[in-house]
């Protein structure tokens, strides 16, 4: 369908931006560099022959014990030309270097989506006006749909005292700020 | 509730008082989730849980006296739960709609209560995804049963201090020369709660 589209982004981004495209039945992907994602993505949202103005959503993929681990996924549709695309970025893990550069500055629609891939895959959005949990509680720790988060692994933030135990060694019990413990 | 310490009287007026809240429950209903479609099923014309004096939902838990929990409860909502159970005077009773509410259902993971029973005491459990109206009323019969008989779960509920005096003081068809509303030292909650 919109196979002008990669050819307009690569005629923008030179091979180090653009990693790999591929089109398959009309679904055109592009795999972009993580370094020049905001060069891309503005590239993408601001030229007149490609316009996408919308992002659709924003997801991310875990590809336990690959490198990168993570694969933050963004998908978008110009409603001017009605061609949709999908891009897609490799974020490795470790301390300090699982980031991504926030879009939300150029879809507000990014906000919250990026607060959920934030608080259930742990990707420290950079330049986030407001990254915190926007689904788990604050006290929850962990990231629960990484693939090494413990299958069972509750956090409850209140049990009876004399509730039959669920299942597993993970739980923990929480207290919560604004409620009273139950003895 | 026959013994040869009690009185007639008190004995018949506790029988009468249970009658009249068994047939006079005020719901809350704590609906999160899809099984509040059937809740409404429930209430509306065809099954008419009216026929049984449930028909009025309070959507104040300081007005009801019946906690029902429709739906999924979430770890994040459960301190809410709780809350709105606290909230509630006594007597009250709680019904565990569907099996979300009865044992977590199908969600076995990090964000699922395993049932609301994990956060409040619960009278009856009504299972099903979502359970059929005729389950439910059989459900509420049943507990209208447990009422008649003067069942109730603070009775075994531990550390609910609120519900402790009057729990022991709907007890008192105990009473030995019929004046007396003072408790006994045995009649007392103990501090860990009594099983019946």
């Amino acid at each position: 369908m919109a196979e002008s589209v990669l050819t307009t982004l690569h005629k923008h981004h030179g091979d180090d931006a653009i990693l790999q495209t591929a089109s398959y039945v009309g679904d055109e992907m592009a795999l972009v560099e993580r370094a020049h994602l905001l060069s891309v993505m503005q590239t993408l949202r601001d030229t007149p022959s490609l316009a996408f103005n919308m992002l659709t959503d924003l997801t991310v993929v875990d590809w336990l014990g690959q490198d990168p681990r993570f694969e933050v996924v963004y998908h978008l549709y110009s409603l001017a030309h009605k061609h949709r695309l999908r891009v897609k970025v490799g974020v490795p893990e470790g301390e300090g270097e699982c980031w991504i550069d926030s879009v939300s500055g150029l879809w507000w629609a990014a906000n919250w989506s990026e607060r959920e891939a934030y608080d259930l895959y742990g990707i420290d959005f950079r330049g986030h006006p407001d990254l915190r949990r926007i689904l788990m509680y604050e006290e929850f720790v962990g990231h629960p749909l990484r693939k090494d988060y413990p299958q069972n692994g509750r956090q409850p933030l209140i049990r009876r005292p004399d509730a039959v135990p669920t299942d597993d060694q993970t739980t923990r019990l929480l207290t919560h700020s604004h409620d009273r413990s139950v003895r | 509730m026959a013994n040869d310490n009690q009185g007639f009287v008190p004995t018949v007026l506790q029988d009468a008082i249970n009658w009249a809240q068994k047939y006079s429950l005020f719901t809350y209903p704590f609906a999160t989730a899809c099984c509040a479609m059937e809740f409404m099923s429930t209430m509306g014309p065809r099954y008419d849980i009216a026929r049984f004096g449930a028909e009025f939902p309070r959507f104040s838990p300081r007005q009801a006296d019946l906690l029902i929990v429709i739906g999924t409860i979430t770890e994040r909502q459960a301190p809410v739960l709780r809350r709105v159970y606290d909230q509630m005077p006594d007597p009250k009773w709680v019904m565990a709609f569907g099996v979300c509410a009865s044992t977590g259902g199908f969600y076995q993971n990090y964000t699922v209560t395993p049932g609301a029973d994990q956060v409040i005491p619960v009278d009856v459990y009504v299972p099903g995804c979502p359970p059929r109206p005729e389950q439910v009323l059989d459900g509420l019969m049943a507990l209208q049963n447990r009422i008649q008989e003067h069942r109730g779960h603070v009775q075994v509920e531990i550390g609910n201090t609120a519900a402790i005096g009057y729990t022991d003081r709907r007890r008192l068809p105990v009473m030995q020369d019929g004046t007396s509303m003072a408790l006994t030292e045995d009649e007392r909650m103990p501090r860990g709660g009594r099983t019946i």
